[in-house]
């Protein structure tokens, strides 16, 4: 426990995420790089879809992240819940704007797919519908956070939120399952990805990767800065500011 | 059992004397349903094959409306503090709150919904499963909302966002709730859509409460 302690403490976490934010920001980079240069040219078109299919490489990875980063909001939200780490709760707020961001990306990308293929921007289909109402979770985890003038207490009542959320995700997710397989099924599930090719698989695996180098750089990023302006009145904060003048 | 007792048979007092303030969010409800007809169509045919979606949905609704004073005046007026410093469990005092304020919302809805629902040519034979559903479902509806309104409490405009952090958690309810009562038009079993109510009813039950609990601290940090 008290290796957790000082290295969730925030001057500590400030030091050490220091290096690990640069790496992962060149690595994000090149990844990306690589990963949109394969997947957007190298690899093959698809024998139904043509090229349409290659918004896959931004859409999979930001869908599969707005599924994470919820998961990883709910980690920080029991840390902050229980051993009241102040990096944790900084974090809650952070995940939160991330994910809303990487939730809306997957919709939009999605939305965009499916004009040519479906014929129509949106359909009630059960993965749609859950990603949206994810959004939805994730405005409401935003709203509650910046609602209170104290930023610990906003916090708290976030991770509250989160922790609930994560209990009723599975729910949601099968209730609309259900909903949308009595209603219609063909119509969404003849068009469902037959397995994918290895030629298309291996970039989008590269993708994957990039998206989430690409998503704790930032949140590494947005965490320390916060951290800085939270702290303000502390003395470490001042000794570490005159240090990176000196280096500057 | 006695400290329940007592505390429920407090928050009932009062909610009988503020029965004024008790019955807008169900003229809320009536008012609701009624203007569907006008906003999409008089016709029979339509109106049956909606009356279940609007009839819950205006059951959220109206569940919603009335959330917001569950324990504002207690806080403003210092007797939550009292209460949650009350020796023994505290979800003994959120659990009281929450039946009460069931007692006060939701048995009425029950009885207000079949009524409206004929105002929607809801076929009579079906209303069964549509009261089934209210008597589940409404206990929940009344917990997650007491979730919101414990969050929100500390918060000037605590209503309606309390109303956005709870309604996604609404949907299952709402999803099992009308795919019974669709199930029970169409003559179909309905007994499999009743037990996932009830088991939501039962996990809500369990584990809502402490979470209200945490979110009531929150407010005297």
């Amino acid at each position: 426990m008290q290796f957790i302690h000082k290295y969730a403490s925030p001057r500590y976490f400030y030091q050490w995420a220091e290096p690990w934010q640069r790496r992962l920001a060149m690595i994000s980079v090149f990844l990306f790089a690589v990963g949109l240069y394969w997947g957007l040219v190298l690899a093959p078109p698809d024998y139904q879809q043509g090229d349409s299919y290659r918004i896959m490489f931004i859409h999979v990875p930001a869908a599969w992240m707005s599924m994470l980063v919820y998961m990883l909001m709910a980690f920080a939200g029991v840390a902050a819940l229980v051993w009241r780490i102040k990096v944790a709760e900084v974090m809650i707020g952070q995940c939160a704007v991330i994910g809303a961001s990487f939730t809306a990306l997957a919709l939009v990308t999605g939305m965009l797919w499916g004009k040519p293929m479906w014929g129509a921007y949106w359909v009630w289909d059960a993965r749609l519908t859950s990603e949206l109402v994810l959004l939805f979770l994730y405005i409401g985890v935003l709203a509650l956070h910046s609602a209170f003038e104290e930023p610990r207490n906003g916090a708290r009542a976030a991770a509250i939120l989160t922790l609930v959320g994560v209990v009723n995700i599975p729910i949601i997710h099968y209730s609309v399952e259900w909903w949308n397989t009595l209603h219609q099924g063909p119509t969404v599930t003849k068009f469902d990805s037959p397995s994918a090719h290895i030629s298309m698989l291996m970039p989008l695996f590269v993708m994957v990767l990039a998206f989430k180098a690409y998503f704790f750089a930032l949140l590494f990023m947005r965490v320390r800065s916060e951290v800085l302006a939270r702290e303000k009145r502390a003395a470490w904060v001042r000794e570490q500011l005159k240090r990176e003048e000196e280096m500057v | 059992m006695q400290l329940f007792y007592a505390m429920l048979s407090r928050d009932l007092t009062l909610a009988v004397r503020r029965r004024r303030e008790l019955a807008n969010p169900l003229v809320f409800f009536v008012i609701i349903v009624s203007l569907f007809p006008l906003g999409v169509s008089p016709d029979h045919a339509v109106l049956r094959q909606m009356a279940p979606g609007v009839i819950w949905v205006t059951a959220l609704l109206a569940t919603l409306m009335s959330m917001d004073n569950m324990f504002r005046s207690d806080y403003e007026d210092g007797s939550l503090e009292q209460l949650l410093l009350l020796p023994g469990p505290k979800v003994l005092f959120v659990w009281t709150r929450i039946a009460a304020h069931w007692a006060s919302i939701g048995l009425p809805l029950m009885i207000l919904a079949p009524l409206m629902s004929l105002l929607l040519h809801f076929p009579a034979y079906a209303l069964d499963s549509l009261i089934i559903t209210l008597l589940i479902s409404t206990p929940v509806l009344s917990l997650l909302g007491a979730l919101g309104a414990a969050l929100t409490l500390s918060l000037k405009s605590g209503g309606i966002l309390s109303s956005l952090l709870i309604l996604p958690f609404y949907i299952p309810l709402l999803i099992f709730s009308t795919m019974a009562i669709n199930a029970c038009v169409n003559h179909m079993p309905a007994a499999g859509f009743y037990a996932l109510l009830g088991a939501l009813l039962i996990i809500s039950v369990m584990l809502v409460p402490f979470a209200v609990v945490a979110a009531l601290k929150i407010s005297y940090h």
